[in-house]
């Protein structure tokens, strides 16, 4: 059975889908934490908001595409909330607050989920185009799933060209290598953090509403999500895009193929690789400040 | 005339306050997860005991008091030893938790307070480490895939592939199905088990699965994984090819909504279906359909069964822990799932086994029961109670 291309190239196809779903939501994380040195540990809680919202859009409209519109910008609406209520004042806190009252913001939004819409997982139709297997290079796969896969390469791609070609990526930048200089150019950095803090919320919501009909929605997948996607942005290398992109093909390569050729160990393996870059390269594979 | 009125007032106060303590005479501890990933479950079985104390007309003469085990273990000792040391209970109801109950039975069986469990099917429990304080009205890991195996054999299936999650439940559930399967002629031609609680994506699985290339897989999930489990298993397209067969919590009434049209077709067994065409059933479902505004499923079952064979004890005359745990062994009825004793030497509950089809209905997805295995009785395995 291993000799088969076929089967190889089905889980390559398994392991890109899982690394997509991982990019969507730390090159989020991974900006927040670069740009504005904030360790926002809720950002698991919107991917769930994410889904639940797409769930309900879905629902409501009666059509998916209008729910993948509309769960980015609900999550990015939360986000906003949660930043002029909570974030902005504790951006000077120092870290050890931050991920207290982030990781604290997790139960409350779990809390509301689970009194807006039940324990009970909730399920999110494909839509009637992406359902069913589809060929893909003579071999069968999901189609939702490679769907998945291009959103992620899409995004990848978009994000990359904004950040490398254009006036607001290069400020971007400037803002992640050292924000006071940056500001002394003028640069207003607050507003830029502003800014990409709601770009990061969309993604996670983006993700959500992608991953609701495969997974289906439930209260667990707030922190469920969020050790994978710590890892990819330990990995990878924090505030960089290139961290995040190489940081989510690893571990989504790693945590397929893991459980192809070593399920006992599947589970432990990323993490032995975590220890690894931590020992060998603490910044990470691509920190965003050489 | 003051007087009089006085004299009556407190005669009437005082008639009030005995007839209230006689009635709230049996205290019971609910302990159920309330939050985490079990939280719908223990809803589903608060919801079925509190039916069926109302059904009896009993619903006075038990005095509630509900814990949160949050399905871990440590928590859940905690909160039985509150319920049994500071509420002093007569009676404990729940646990969802295989693990929990592991982790209670020693307090439960020391303290010699009845536990009426309503879910955790860990086999040791009216197996090995069996107790004369612990009854099970739900269903062992064991009795639950046990008959599905030969049933399997049965119907012409030579070599299954298995899937579960790698915890104790998921070994059990395997196990049980793979010792019958054998016995009765199959071939188990790969097994797996996955991470437990961190598998979101069986895509790896599965493809490994379908490449063994058996006549059918079968698999034990439940909660979110299942729902998770049978839309990624149509969205592959295997079920074309190798048909779904599991343990009937994967398509339980709980979930199937979510699963969608992904579950048609699959093949489960269950101590519990709601298109159980009995009188005793159809009652049950009427009723708590009118009451709660959806099917009940297997948890809700077991949950009206547990607040059922407390009810009888009662009404047979226990009034105390010891004379409650003599009394549950003893109860025997025909239920919503039919006929339902305690076996003597198990503590463990007698019943059948239903072999049921997820099959369309309209826009809605149904049961139709296939098969029927009656009156499975788990094997003694260690226990010796008689």
């Amino acid at each position: 059975m291993v000799a088969d291309v076929d089967f190889w190239l089905t889980q390559f196809l398994n392991g890109l889908q899982l690394s997509m779903l991982l990019f969507l939501l730390s090159i989020g994380l991974t900006i927040i934490f670069g740009l504005m040195h904030f360790v926002n540990l809720a950002h698991g809680a919107l991917y769930m908001v994410g889904a639940y919202a797409g769930v309900s859009a879905a629902a409501a409209l009666g059509n998916f595409w209008a729910a993948l519109l509309i769960a980015p910008i609900a999550v990015m609406l939360v986000g906003i909330f949660l930043y002029a209520a909570i974030i902005r004042h504790m951006r000077r806190a120092g870290p050890m607050n931050q991920v207290l009252v982030t990781f604290g913001l997790i139960f409350v939004i779990v809390d509301l989920v689970r009194i807006v819409w039940g324990d009970i997982a909730l399920g999110m139709a494909q839509p009637a185009i992406l359902s069913g297997p589809a060929e893909f290079l003579g071999v069968v796969y999901p189609a939702y799933r490679l769907f998945i896969i291009a959103v992620g390469l899409i995004v990848m791609a978009a994000l990359s060209l904004v950040l490398s070609r254009t006036q607001i990526g290069a400020m971007v930048r400037a803002g992640v290598e050292n924000d006071a200089m940056a500001a002394c150019l003028g640069i207003n950095v607050e507003r830029l953090f502003f800014a990409v803090f709601c770009v990061g919320c969309a993604l996670a919501g983006l993700a959500g509403a992608i991953a609701a009909p495969v997974f289906s929605a439930t209260p667990s997948m707030a922190t469920d999500i969020l050790i994978p996607t710590l890892i990819v942005v330990v990995i990878g290398g924090l505030g960089s895009l290139r961290g995040a992109i190489a940081g989510s093909l690893i571990v989504g390569f790693i945590q397929t193929f893991g459980a192809v050729v070593m399920p006992e160990f599947a589970s432990v393996l990323v993490y032995v690789l975590l220890a690894a870059v931590l020992i060998v390269k603490p910044a990470g594979l691509l920190p965003a400040r050489s | 005339m003051k007087k009089y009125v006085c004299a009556a007032l407190g005669a009437c106060a005082s008639i009030a306050l005995m007839a209230h303590a006689a009635a709230a005479e049996t205290k019971v501890g609910l302990l159920l997860p309330k939050s985490g990933n079990y939280a719908a479950l223990g809803q589903e079985i608060d919801d079925g005991f509190v039916m069926a104390l109302e059904e009896a007309g009993m619903a006075d003469d038990f005095t509630l008091v509900r814990e949160d085990s949050e399905a871990k273990p440590p928590v859940g000792v905690a909160k039985a030893r509150k319920l049994v040391l500071q509420d002093e209970v007569d009676a404990m109801v729940g646990i969802v938790s295989s693990a929990v109950l592991g982790a209670v039975r020693d307090f439960v069986d020391g303290s010699k307070v009845p536990l009426i469990v309503a879910n955790a099917g860990n086999d040791a429990a009216t197996g090995a480490s069996c107790s004369k304080y612990i009854v099970r009205v739900s269903f062992s890991n064991g009795q639950v895939n046990r008959p599905m195996g030969s049933w399997m054999a049965e119907q012409g299936i030579k070599k299954v592939y298995t899937l579960a999650p790698d915890y104790a439940a998921g070994h059990q559930m395997i196990d049980a199905f793979t010792e019958s399967f054998t016995a009765a002629g199959g071939e188990i031609v790969g097994s797996e088990y996955t991470p437990f609680g961190k598998t979101q994506d069986f895509g790896p699985y599965l493809t490994t699965a379908k490449a063994a290339s058996p006549d059918a897989i079968f698999v034990f999930y439940a909660g979110g994984e299942a729902i998770s489990f049978v839309k990624q298993y149509d969205s592959f397209g295997i079920k074309k090819d190798i048909p779904l067969y599991g343990s009937g919590f994967l398509t339980s009434p709980l979930y199937v909504k979510a699963e969608g049209p992904a579950a048609i077709g699959v093949k489960t067994s269950l101590h519990y279906v709601p298109t159980l065409d009995t009188p005793e059933n159809k009652a049950f479902v009427a009723a708590f359909k009118a009451k709660f505004d959806r099917p009940p499923s297997e948890y809700a079952v077991q949950g009206y069964d547990a607040a059922r064979v407390l009810v009888e004890a009662v009404k047979a005359g226990a009034n105390d822990r010891e004379s409650i745990a003599e009394g549950l062994t003893k109860v025997s009825y025909t239920g919503p799932r039919g006929p339902l004793t305690i076996d003597p030497a198990t503590n463990n509950v007698v019943q059948n086994i239903y072999i049921y089809e997820t099959v369309a209905d309209g826009d809605a997805l149904t049961q139709k029961i296939i098969g029927t295995v009656p009156e499975v009785r788990d094997p003694a395995n260690g226990c010796s109670l008689k």
